[in-house]
């Protein structure tokens, strides 16, 4: 007996296993990393290859859903169009009940409950995304939380998502210092470079968005970004050169 | 809920939530759905009927004074104790303070009924709240749950006026709500029969730099001037202090012993 046909029903073994295929549908979208730093949030996505004739401006992966909070997700995007909307008007609805913006864990809690609402409800199919949610909450704590189709929800301080998720969170583990956070310029490079290890031909292809404390969010043009991808080839070069002559030193 | 069910009251809650908004996720428990008025009960018509041409007359009216304000060092609460229905007087030690959390109170006038269900239930909100957020719920959010609560049932004739006095880490807070879903932030409220003796004591007599007895001594001169003169106001003066580390009762003193001490000359 097949146990993955009705959502609302446990395999022998325990498991939900439209959950695990829906996260098997993430897996095949594109990359999206994110970092957070001690007063800047980064949010990079690998921007999928669009045909000829189509505008690139209309496929965003990467939305605000408050001043204060973004987020990016991998997976199916009508599905992110969903949470994004619902999120959206949740934040304005804490905003006007609660009189103060939402935090980040609340919002990040908010998607997640909608989340497991539905894979806990008969003729449904859970959503097909996890994300990326950082911001600033207004007390000014940088967060970065991400979700999963089971509802699930963590607090990073980097991590990735998507198609190469696994390569890239090994890159940030091997990379990521607690002192480079301090420095805005550092945490935004080790997100260009941690992208950078699985995205074709360089920085034409990468999205960024980074949020400061007190401001709003700002997604790099290509030039910026094209800027701090000479200046991380140009460190690697130098860490190159270095390495090669203290081995020729020890010849 | 079976009077639920029984009642087919469906389409209506669902117009209601259409305009009150359904989905309100974590912050309110949908208190409006615990009444489920059934088909054929019109709470506000009713009420049209009782007053004045209609026939028989009932006067709901608030037999109370409360006062609140804010100052230099906090915010003072002084509510009198005498609980009347009509001209009976069916308690001289009511409550009319409710202790929501160490940071935060509630003043009652009104019906008694109505003040404490609704205050209760807004005690139970504000627990919810600070287990589902880790953090304490704010005065402004605190009355604005109270707020929409009243806003459900406006025109029925509930009948409320109280005050969220609080602290958080926006400073004191004070917040007047009523029945009709106002709601207000200000320095200084008073609220029931007697508020209007109340306001003018206080008016006259506030500064805002006064010490914490000066203001202490304010707030119960509101109360005992008032329940001289109002007399639907009466008992006990009880007085509490919000501070920035929560609120602290500071006395509970007879009217009749303490209208002596003011007005020396009278007697």
């Amino acid at each position: 007996m097949s146990y993955d046909r009705a959502i609302t029903v446990f395999s022998p073994d325990g498991h939900l296993f439209q959950v695990d295929y829906a996260q098997e549908a993430v897996k095949k979208g594109s990359t999206a990393v994110g970092v957070r730093g001690k007063n800047v949030v980064v949010l990079g996505v690998e921007k999928k290859s669009v045909a000829k004739l189509q505008d690139d401006r209309t496929v965003r992966k990467i939305c605000s859903l408050d001043n204060h909070v973004f987020m990016a997700f991998a997976g199916l995007t009508a599905d992110a169009r969903i949470i994004v909307n619902r999120a959206r008007v949740e934040c304005q609805s804490h905003r006007l009940t609660v009189e103060d913006p939402a935090t980040v864990e609340y919002i990040t809690r908010y998607i997640s409950s909608i989340k497991q609402r539905y894979t806990q409800s008969n003729g449904r199919r859970p959503f097909g995304i996890s994300s990326l949610i950082v911001g600033f909450d207004f007390d000014g704590t940088p967060h970065l939380y991400q979700t999963d189709p089971s509802g699930t929800y963590h607090a990073w301080k980097a991590n990735a998502i998507g198609r190469s998720a696994k390569t890239v969170r090994e890159f940030l583990e091997k990379n990521y210092k607690e002192e480079d956070m301090e420095s805005d310029t550092d945490t935004i490079k080790l997100a260009i470079r941690a992208l950078l290890e699985v995205v074709q031909s360089g920085g034409k292809n990468i999205e960024l968005a980074i949020m400061k404390r007190d401001e709003s969010m700002k997604i790099l043009v290509q030039e910026e970004i094209e800027e701090y991808v000479t200046a991380i080839e140009t460190e690697k070069e130098k860490a190159e050169k270095q390495k090669k002559k203290t081995l020729t030193l020890f010849d | 809920m079976a009077l639920f069910d029984v009642s087919g009251y469906k389409s209506h809650s669902e117009l209601r939530g259409q305009i009150l908004g359904t989905g309100v996720g974590h912050l309110i428990d949908r208190p409006n759905q615990q009444f489920a008025v059934p088909v054929g009960v019109d709470p506000s018509g009713f009420l049209k009927s009782c007053s004045r041409e209609g026939g028989v007359s009932i006067d709901l009216n608030h037999g109370t004074t409360t006062l609140a304000f804010k100052f230099r060092h906090g915010v003072i609460v002084a509510v009198d104790s005498r609980a009347s229905a009509g001209s009976y007087i069916a308690s001289k030690e009511a409550n009319k303070v409710i202790e929501i959390n160490p940071y935060l109170l509630g003043t009652m006038s009104g019906s008694a009924a109505d003040c404490q269900y609704w205050e209760r239930l807004l005690a139970k909100e504000c627990r919810l709240y600070k287990l589902r957020n880790k953090q304490r719920i704010s005065v402004s959010a605190a009355s604005k749950l109270l707020c929409n609560m009243m806003l459900g049932y406006r025109g029925m004739g509930l009948s409320m006026g109280s005050m969220i006095i609080g602290w958080d880490n926006k400073g004191p807070g004070l917040y007047y709500v009523d029945d009709n879903a106002t709601r207000l932030s200000g320095h200084m409220f008073s609220t029931g029969c007697g508020s209007s003796y109340a306001y003018g004591v206080v008016d006259s007599g506030y500064r805002e730099d006064m010490t914490v007895e000066e203001a202490y001594e304010l707030g119960r001169r509101g109360i005992t001037h008032a329940t001289h003169r109002d007399a639907y106001s009466g008992g006990v003066v009880n007085l509490c202090t919000m501070q920035e580390d929560g609120w602290i009762k500071v006395c509970k003193e007879d009217v009749s012993e303490l209208i002596h001490r003011y007005r020396k000359g009278m007697f």
